[in-house]
């Protein structure tokens, strides 16, 4: 089996998003990037499944322009077998960026897609349920565990009641959650490796698909500052303040 | 002139960051307190091959230049580790360098994998407690016997010779005052610290306790001939190629601790408030820390610039002792900045920038003082008549 693993650069988490002046988006001008941690999961997951037998091929895919070759890089050394990096400077919506994968998984003829739950600049949690409906394959999101026999897989789901044990068919796209696994730090030799992987690049333009986004941003602003805290003296009055102050109970 | 990382050079820079990361203030600052060798921390960085970066390939390593290893010793330095985590991998990073320009196969072979994989650690014996910076008067002899050389003397300052297992060792195979030139009659070797022959003193001193230096006393220890590095009597000439890489490395270490100063002192400075407004707001408060910030990226140029020429082969002398000037003397500056815009709170190790201050002292003083590089630039860069 091959699989397909979307990976999206994104603003690196530690670093402190600044919006810019214009409040047009937000300001990545010589801001640290990296690769979207869910991705990382699931790439560590396509990692494990093909260290356990499962797959023989991993092919990282991501779409962007600029430095996204970096980010597949990256991939590449954590241990995938090869890149494609699909080329356009614009920022593509979720329905845009699934058909273009859905392209990639058709053309590849892979058997599994894996991709973060959700990216965390936009937090759009969208593009692996939209590629799934696509394909017209299974969809797990929000996995937790994923134990793949023949052509069915087993997925626990981490919802707000808790954990979701749930049966899918194969072929089937499965979003990753943060506690799937732990992902592995890149050893110095594979950054050696990864030069030597192949990497493609495919024109945006070339695919013939209608990407047009449909969605305006009007307006990026800055969240609002935390006002100070106060310390209070007794649960009673912590009630309270909660009813009557912050008016939430 | 293209001052960015290109995609290895960043991943090098990511992925050494991301192992510092797991390693926090906290595990440093206990280490600071115990005085224990952060055996975890090297163990993390051996298991990612990082060790070998500049080795040749053929012996395990990644081959890559002193560019690169400038990129991932930045990183460590700049990390909750600063000078600690820096020095207990510093050695193996450019100390092996005389082997593999000088070595024959059989030594590589014998020596660098073990040097990659972490196996075996080793530690460098230059200076000496009665030469000081004049190198060429050092005393420690080699003397010839049967199977080898017989060695005696004693060397100060060693890092790392508590748990060393090897220790590369500068050595008089003849008088100073018998050869041509100062430099000759000095040998060099790489070989067991034998503990039978060798005492071992770790020396009390003011930051990097996790990271012991030391005196080291020997006493007859045999070394085989087979573990003398090139020729007899050129020694000195095999360490010169490791000097200019250490200089660039020792710059960037101090330019990695004097970021994360600045990087506390900015944002205790936009956090403190005081007579209503962020201590950050004031100009005394925020000019310091921007001179602070200009004078590290302009020593990080210096240190790009010297690393770049040693990479493509050119000379790199005056480069590489004006970028660990330069680095020294800022990261410092960024320090002790950091302690004074912390107000009472830059003296409590909680906030870690004391710990920083005492660690980021050692680069100005090491491998080579300040008075020494200006010696050096005077003569080298502008013909003044030499001064010592
Ligand atoms: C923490 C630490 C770790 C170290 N690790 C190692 C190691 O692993 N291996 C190793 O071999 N060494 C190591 N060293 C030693 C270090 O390289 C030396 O301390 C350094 O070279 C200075 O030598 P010295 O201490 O003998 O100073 P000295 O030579 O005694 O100099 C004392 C002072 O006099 C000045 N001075 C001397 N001559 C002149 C002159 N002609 N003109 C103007 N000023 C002059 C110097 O600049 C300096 O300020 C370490 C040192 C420290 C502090
Ligand atoms: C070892 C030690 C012993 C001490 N012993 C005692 C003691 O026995 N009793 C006691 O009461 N106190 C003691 N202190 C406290 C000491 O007096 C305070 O640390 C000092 O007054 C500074 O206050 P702060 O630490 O709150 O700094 P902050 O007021 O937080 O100042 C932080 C920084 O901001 C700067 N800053 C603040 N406002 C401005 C402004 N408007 N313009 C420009 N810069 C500004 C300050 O100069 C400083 O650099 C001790 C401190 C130490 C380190």
């Amino acid at each position: 089996m091959k699989i397909l693993v979307c990976v999206k650069r994104v603003l690196d988490p530690q670093v402190k998003a600044r919006v810019k002046a214009d409040g047009s988006g937000v300001d990545l001008a010589n801001a640290k990037m990296t690769m979207n941690p869910f991705c990382e999961n699931a790439l560590e997951e396509a990692l494990r499944l093909r260290e356990a037998g499962a797959a023989e091929e991993i092919i990282v895919a991501s779409v962007g322009g600029g430095k996204t070759e970096e980010t597949l890089r990256h991939g590449l050394a954590m241990g995938a077998d090869r890149a494609i990096q699909v080329v356009t400077e614009e920022a593509l919506e979720p329905l845009a960026i699934a058909k273009v994968l859905k392209n990639v998984a058709e053309q590849e003829e892979v058997g599994l897609v894996l991709a973060g739950k959700q990216a965390i600049d936009d937090d759009s949690n969208q593009t692996a349920q939209m590629l799934s409906a696509l394909l017209g394959w299974s969809q797990a999101t929000f996995c937790s565990d994923i134990k793949i026999e023949g052509d069915k897989a087993t997925i626990i789901r981490e919802v707000d009641a808790g954990l979701e044990t749930i049966e899918v068919k194969m072929p089937s796209v499965m979003s990753a959650d943060l506690r799937l696994n732990e992902p592995r730090y890149v050893k110095l030799p594979d950054v050696m490796k990864a030069k030597r992987k192949p990497m493609d690049k495919i024109e945006l333009g070339s695919l013939g698909l209608d990407t047009t986004n449909r969605m305006t941003t009007l307006q990026v602003e800055e969240p609002e500052g935390r006002a100070a805290g106060v310390i209070v003296n007794s649960v009673g009055e912590l009630v309270e303040k909660l009813r009557n102050e912050a008016k939430v109970i | 002139m293209d001052f960015s990382y290109n995609s290895e050079q960043q991943q090098i820079s990511d992925s050494v960051e991301k192992i510092c990361a797991e390693f926090d203030d906290n595990y440093w600052l206990e280490h600071d307190r115990n005085g224990e060798f952060p055996f975890e921390f090297h163990q993390q960085i051996a298991a990612g091959g990082w060790l070998g970066i500049t080795l040749p390939e053929a012996y395990g390593g990644a081959g890559l230049g002193v560019t690169e290893a400038a990129i991932m010793m930045q990183a460590v330095a700049n990390s909750a580790g600063a000078m600690s985590a820096a020095s207990s991998i510093h050695i193996n990073i450019f100390g092996p360098h005389p082997i593999v320009v000088f070595g024959n196969d059989e030594q590589k072979q014998r020596w660098l994998p073990d040097l990659i994989e972490g196996r075996v650690r080793s530690c460098f014996g230059v200076t000496e407690p009665d030469a000081g910076l004049n190198t060429t008067s050092i005393t420690t002899r080699a003397q010839r016997c049967d199977d080898g050389y017989l060695v005696h003397g004693k060397k100060i300052w060693t890092s790392t010779a508590m748990e060393a297992d090897k220790i590369m060792l500068l050595t008089r195979t003849s008088a100073k005052s018998e050869g041509k030139r100062p430099t000759d009659g000095m040998t060099l070797f790489y070989t067991d610290l034998d503990r039978k022959y060798c005492d071992v003193r770790s020396i009390p001193k003011m930051g990097r306790a996790a990271v012991d230096s030391c005196e080291v006393f020997i006493d007859g220890l045999p070394v085989p001939e087979s573990d003398r590095i090139g020729e007899e009597g050129k020694g000195f000439n095999y360490l010169l190629h490791s000097l200019n890489p250490e200089r660039i490395l020792v710059a960037v270490e101090a330019i990695g601790i004097g970021r994360n100063a600045l990087a506390r002192a900015t944002q205790y400075a936009k956090e403190r408030v005081v007579f209503d407004r962020p201590i950050g707001q004031n100009q005394s408060i925020q000019h310091p820390l921007a001179e602070s910030w200009m004078e590290l990226e302009a020593a990080w140029l210096m240190a790009m610039h010297a690393s770049s020429l040693y990479d493509r082969g050119e000379p790199c002398g005056i480069q590489a002792n004006a970028a660990k000037y330069l680095a020294g003397e800022a990261g410092f500056k960024s320090c002790t900045q950091a302690v004074m815009t912390h107000g009472g709170m830059g003296y409590a190790k909680e906030f870690h920038v004391e710990r920083l201050l005492r660690e980021v002292m050692i680069t100005r003083l090491a491998p080579v003082s300040p008075q020494l590089i200006l010696c050096n630039i005077a003569e080298k860069a502008l013909g003044l008549p030499k001064s010592y």
